[in-house]
């Protein structure tokens, strides 16, 4: 980052900017000790240097802000920043009418409108791109594996202009015998024209996991033939499907006043539905906001911490979604059955029980590359909203209803595999992390716009810079990688009883409490590996050495 | 074997309480010691065994038509659902089970009959692995300012007392036994742990007997005696670990807490830990919450809170800092009480031990301070763990699996600071009721010597000190920063888990499929391994150059070298093999608890 970059965003930006610093500023952070130093403001970052040497202090990106806050006593100011990655910092500002000014300043900045706006298009990376991560995961590249497995799939160009399911690819995997009038059909019965499309073919036993928007039935029963042969071509003769409908079945017939529904038994007679019961977004975003308030909850009292905890409801999303994917996942691997997932819009929970199902199911969704390629896949080309749900997070007093933390509690539900089967990933907690701090706010394209029609106008790969592209170099991979993974080719099943659910301390009491002591046994662990493999190369080094000895030394050949 | 009514019945079903799905059939085995489940499934040898003595309850409910179902709860906390196919088998078992799990007297426990390979010369050895007064002395006491006080030798003074006591240099015996006589049992205030470094004690007793107004000079002597002995420091703490309102209520029964006003520089703290009762329905509570079968989160969350045993192990830790706090940076004494001094007062001295002490952090450390605290101090073990079917019900109180609780909730904050890992507490909890060794026999020092303890039974110490390597935290290291002095926990309520790895041990579905612990222990055996090649190649290596450079006689023995070369590369395909080491056998593609949680909601 350069200083040429930040006067360009001030002068774009420079309405906005109504103090663009402020010398003695004093920065309090959690764990950290306080900086006195000058504040900047640019048109992405807030930025806190000391004067005493060269060395940023806090380079804050406007979008990462979720609240701010201002306090006063006397002419003292002091504004409190409430971080999307659940950070609190305060800023004493002398000046009652800088503290103002700063404080309007920001607000405007973290609620810019326009995505075109923000940072990723106006960053520039300064590191080496190895591998251009927009191209690393195309649709067309995934299909070749499945070709290899089998040929009972296409690749449907019907979505190529988007005109069919603005939310979905303009590539999309479909079985190979229904033709694209058809799925035109059928996406005209699905909710937002999510017609079911594979998401994930089994190998062992050929059985697919598909997702879809929920059927149109509404009240009086609508069917759709069309639908009822696309997924009927999926099942082997004889054989039986499960349809998991992420909801219950009251909020499922509650649909149907709205035009939504579920496939009835006499429609699809060859499936047996399921319902779970997975909140709503608006439903999961008060319990983050629950959650993190009891976090931070000063008073010290045990059952108060609990009873806080219950009510957020978290560990009970959690436990519900991981429940579900395990469902689905034995529903393919125990039962050999199909499976077609959804929920209403199929962008959702929808996503979170098809992706964890993958996590169980298929050993090359733990390597790092195998997870960038299941959240391009399941959530990015999916037609997850990012920016929606993404563009508050707990600290918000907003009531736009479009923000929850859907992504947030997918990575949870992985950490909590991960918790379970701590060698069989080859990614570590921080990957999590680093995602969950990128959904929220980015220098990267990544996680811009909503749908694929949204961000393919977006030009995010002419304009921005994958996250891959930053992930997948060797210093950032060495970091991100888990030293106790050894490649497990099984299922594995995780254990979803509420003692063996975790509060995610990574991220939920990352501010809270010092990680010192388990950082140091993560970095202790991390010797304890290393120094093995040094000893292994050291044993066999001086193998070959004495091996090329005996051979060199004549005299030494025969006995 | 009189009270085995029926030693065998057959085709009885083990029911898996988490999935009932899998659950088993086999034969059940009657024997004097043990109930042997074994499986009948050809080609299997699944056997499960439990010790009479860590049964806790034998329920038998009402027959049904698949048979009659026998609950079994264990005190370490397993629990086995036995379904027999007639009502008359299961009432026979029923009643043996009852009357072999509850012996009427200290005779019938198992470390009477227990008879391991050992000779008697090294079963004596096994009681002299720990030295109390070697611990006394690694402490710096006896010195100027403590001295090792006879006055208990018979224990005249106090019963529930061990023999050996240190006190000031300047107590003398007339105030000793005055302050004991002014105090609940006896237990006058004596020393529990002395800091080198800044001569900072803490001492412990029971309660006084002051009721309203009642005051003993020698006990006020007593204490301004423990105040002199350290010497920079003006005044001490007294800490009733009692909450307020009981130690008040004591006061109409002529017992009760010090008065400021009557000695001289103490200052004086309650510390509000609950009673033993309290701590028995609390865990008893959350006992209940551990076994409900397929419990919501919710279910679960709110029956934690709702037992209150987080909160309380949250007391016992936050006195446990209050009094290290004291000693390691105050650099003031304290003497610590509740009522009698053998249950709050023994969670609090020692919690405050492992709190101030690396060497209480290792693994013979902390044994030396279950021994010195709990078991020469008289905690009540015998009525605590209810080691007897006489012993009063409301005796009964999981005092020693609190501070155990305890050391584990600091594991969990410092994972690199004790040498042992939480296998080792499981294991001590398990013989703490196991009543396998001598060890926590008894009330008191003086009831175990009547029982011949140590002439007659074998003593855990060794065991585990023998079976070290399986409890060994590979994450410790003695030089690591973290394992260096004072701990300083945090104790904010989201600090504190609940201890699945005990109160759920046997539910083996709950716990991670695969333990980074055993991991990096195979990692560490495997390190050890290439450490003696490396040795073995390099004085090969340096031979061979020897020899090349110096062209010996071809008649040079080899066979030396091409056994150290061949010894070298199998123990190579050995490494090999451990890639096992991570424990993911056929096992973690089993049936996951959720099977059934998915299922029954399908």
């Amino acid at each position: 980052m350069n200083i040429k970059l930040i006067k360009y965003g001030v002068m774009e930006f420079a309405e906005l900017i109504k103090t663009p610093r402020v010398d003695g500023v004093v920065l309090h952070r959690p764990f950290l000790p306080t900086v006195e130093g000058t504040l900047c403001l640019t048109g992405h970052h807030l930025i806190l240097s000391s004067r005493q040497d060269n060395t940023e202090e806090l380079w804050l990106l406007h979008s990462n802000i979720d609240s701010i806050e201002k306090r006063f006593v006397g002419s003292l100011g002091s504004i409190i920043v409430k971080c999307k990655d659940l950070r609190v910092i305060q800023l004493d500002i002398p000046g009652m009418e800088e503290c103002l000014n700063i404080s309007s300043s920001v607000e405007a900045l973290s609620t810019l409108d326009s995505v075109s706006l923000m940072y990723p298009f106006f960053y520039r990376p300064m590191f080496e791109v190895i591998e251009d991560g927009w191209n690393s995961f195309l649709p067309e590249e995934v299909f070749k594996d499945l070709e290899s497995m089998t040929d009972e799939w296409r690749l449907s160009e019907v979505n190529k202009d988007f005109s069919v399911c603005p939310s979905y690819p303009p590539l999309v995997a479909v079985p190979k015998d229904v033709d694209d009038d058809t799925l035109r059909k059928v996406a005209s019965f699905r909710h937002s024209g999510r017609f079911p499309v594979l998401s994930y073919y089994h190998k062992k036993n050929g059985m697919v996991m598909m997702r879809a928007g929920q059927p149109l039935t509404g009240t009086n029963g609508r069917r759709c033939k069309e639908d009822e042969k696309l997924i009927n071509a999926t099942l082997r003769p004889g054989k039986r499907g499960y349809i998991i409908d992420t909801r219950t079945i009251n909020v499922a017939q509650q649909a149907k006043a709205r035009g939504g529904g579920f496939e009835s038994e006499a429609n699809y007679p060859q499936w047996r539905r399921i319902h779970k019961t997975i909140e709503r977004a608006n439903v999961l975003q008060e319990g983050l906001i629950k959650l993190v308030e009891a976090c931070n909850d000063q008073s010290h009292s045990m059952d108060r911490w609990l009873s806080k905890l219950e009510a957020s409801n978290w560990q009970t999303h959690v436990k519900e979604i991981l429940t579900t994917a395990c469902l689905a996942a034995q529903c393919i691997d125990r039962e050999g059955a199909s499976v077609l997932v959804h929920g209403t819009e199929g962008t959702d929970s929808t996503l979170q029980v098809t992706s964890l199902a993958q996590i169980i199911l298929d050993p090359a969704c733990r390597t790092i590359r195998g997870f960038q390629g299941l959240v391009e896949r399941e959530w990015l080309q999916a037609g997850h909203p990012f920016q929606q749900r993404c563009a508050q997070s707990a600290f918000s007093n907003n009531k736009s209803r479009q923000e929850a933390p859907v992504f947030l509690l997918f990575l949870d539900c992985v950490w909590q595999i991960l918790r379970q089967f701590p060698c069989s990933f080859e990614f570590s907690e921080s990957f999590l992390v680093l995602l969950f701090e990128h959904a929220y706010a980015s220098q990267f394209g990544t996680f811009l716009g909503n749908g694929a029609a949204g961000r393919a106008k977006l030009s995010l790969p002419e304009k921005t810079v994958s996250l891959w592209s930053w992930v997948n170099r060797p210093q950032e991979l060495e970091r991100l990688t888990n030293p106790l993974y050894e490649a497990n080719s099984l299922v594995i099943w995780p254990s979803v009883a509420p003692q063996s659910l975790l509060l995610w301390e990574g991220v939920f009491l990352r501010w809270n409490r010092s990680s010192k002591c388990l950082d140091e046994a993560y970095e202790e662990m991390v010797h304890i590996i290393e120094y093995n493999k040094e000893l292994q190369n050291k044993v066999n080094s001086l193998r070959r050495q004495l091996a090329q000895l005996e051979t060199e030394d004549p005299l030494l050949q025969t006995p | 074997m009189e009270h085995i009514r029926l030693p065998k019945v057959e085709n009885v079903k083990l029911v898996d309480r988490v999935s009932p799905r899998r659950s088993r059939v086999g034969t059940l085995y009657l024997t004097a010691t043990h109930s042997i489940f074994v499986e009948s499934e050809a080609g299997v040898r699944n056997e499960t065994w439990v010790l009479h003595s860590l049964v806790c309850s034998v329920e038998k409910q009402a027959a049904a038509a698949s048979g009659c179902s026998l609950l079994i709860h264990c005190k370490n906390f397993q629990v086995l659902h036995f379904v027999i196919p007639r009502e008359r088998e299961c009432h026979d078992v029923h009643l043996s089970l009852q009357r072999l799990s509850q012996p009427e007297s200290y005779v019938e426990l198992y470390c009477f009959s227990y008879k391991p390979n050992v000779g008697e010369v090294e079963r004596r050895q096994e009681w002299d692995l720990l030295d109390l007064k070697a611990d006394y002395s690694r402490m710096g006491v006896p010195n100027s300012l403590w001295k090792l006080s006879p006055i208990n030798r018979h224990y005249k003074v106090s019963d529930t007392y061990p023999a050996d006591l240190f006190v000031p240099e300047s107590a003398a015996p007339p105030v000793i036994v005055g302050s004991s006589k002014f105090r609940s049992r006896g237990r006058f205030p004596t020393l529990s742990y002395y800091s080198k470094d800044n001569h900072a004690a803490i001492c412990r007793s029971s309660q006084p007997l002051s009721g309203f107004s009642a005051r003993c000079l020698e006990d006020e002597q007593m204490l301004e005696a423990i105040l002199r002995s350290n010497p920079r420091s003006d005044f001490m703490y007294v800490v009733d670990t009692r909450p307020k309102l009981n130690a008040i209520a004591n006061r109409a029964a002529g017992k009760g807490y010090e008065n400021e006003d009557n000695y001289s520089n103490i200052k004086f703290q309650f510390i509000g830990i609950e009673n033993i009762h309290v701590m028995r329905n609390s865990q008893q509570k959350m006992l209940e919450v551990c076994e409900l079968r397929s419990p919501s989160m919710s279910d679960f969350l709110e029956g934690l809170e709702s037992s209150g045993w987080l909160k309380h192990i949250k007391a016992v830790l936050d006195a446990g800092i209050f009094i290290a706090k004291a000693v390691a940076e105050e650099a003031v004494s304290v003497l610590v009480h509740c009522s009698d001094g053998w249950d709050r007062t023994a969670q609090v001295c020692s919690v405050a031990c492992v709190l101030l002490d690396p060497y209480y952090r290792t693994l013979r450390g902390l044994m030396v301070l279950i021994e010195r605290d709990w078991v020469s101090f008289g905690h009540k073990f015998s009525h605590r763990c209810n080691h007897l079917v006489g012993d009063p019900p409301k005796e009964v109180s999981p005092i020693i699996d609190q501070f155990l609780e305890c050391v584990w909730q600091l594991m969990e904050q410092f994972p690199c600071a004790f040498e042992f890992n939480e296998r080792f507490l499981i294991a001590i909890h398990g013989h703490i009721y196991s009543c396998l060794y001598g060890n926590f026999i008894g009330n008191n020092q003086r009831e175990r010597i009547e029982l011949g303890v140590r002439e007659r039974t074998h003593s855990l110490w060794s065991y585990l000190w023998m079976n070290r390597a399986d409890f060994i935290n590979p994450l410790y290291r003695p030089d690591h920063s973290q394992t260096q002095g004072l701990l300083r926990p945090s104790t904010a309520p989201y600090c504190f888990k609940f201890w699945r790895g005990l109160y759920n041990h046997f539910d083996r579905g709950m716990h991670p499929r695969q333990s980074v612990e055993d991991y990096l222990q195979a990692i560490q055996e495997e390190t050890q391994q290439l450490h003696d090649q490396l040795a073995s190649h390099k004085q090969v290596g340096a031979a061979l150059s020897l020899l090349t450079a110096s062209h010996f006689s071809p008649c040079q023995p080899k066979a030396p070298e091409s056994t150290n070369l061949s010894n070298g590369s199998d123990q190579e395909s050995g490494i090999a093999d451990l890639s096992c080491r991570s424990p993911l056998s056929e096992d973690s593609t089993r049936d996951p608890d959720s099977d059934e949680a998915a299922y029954s909601a399908a």
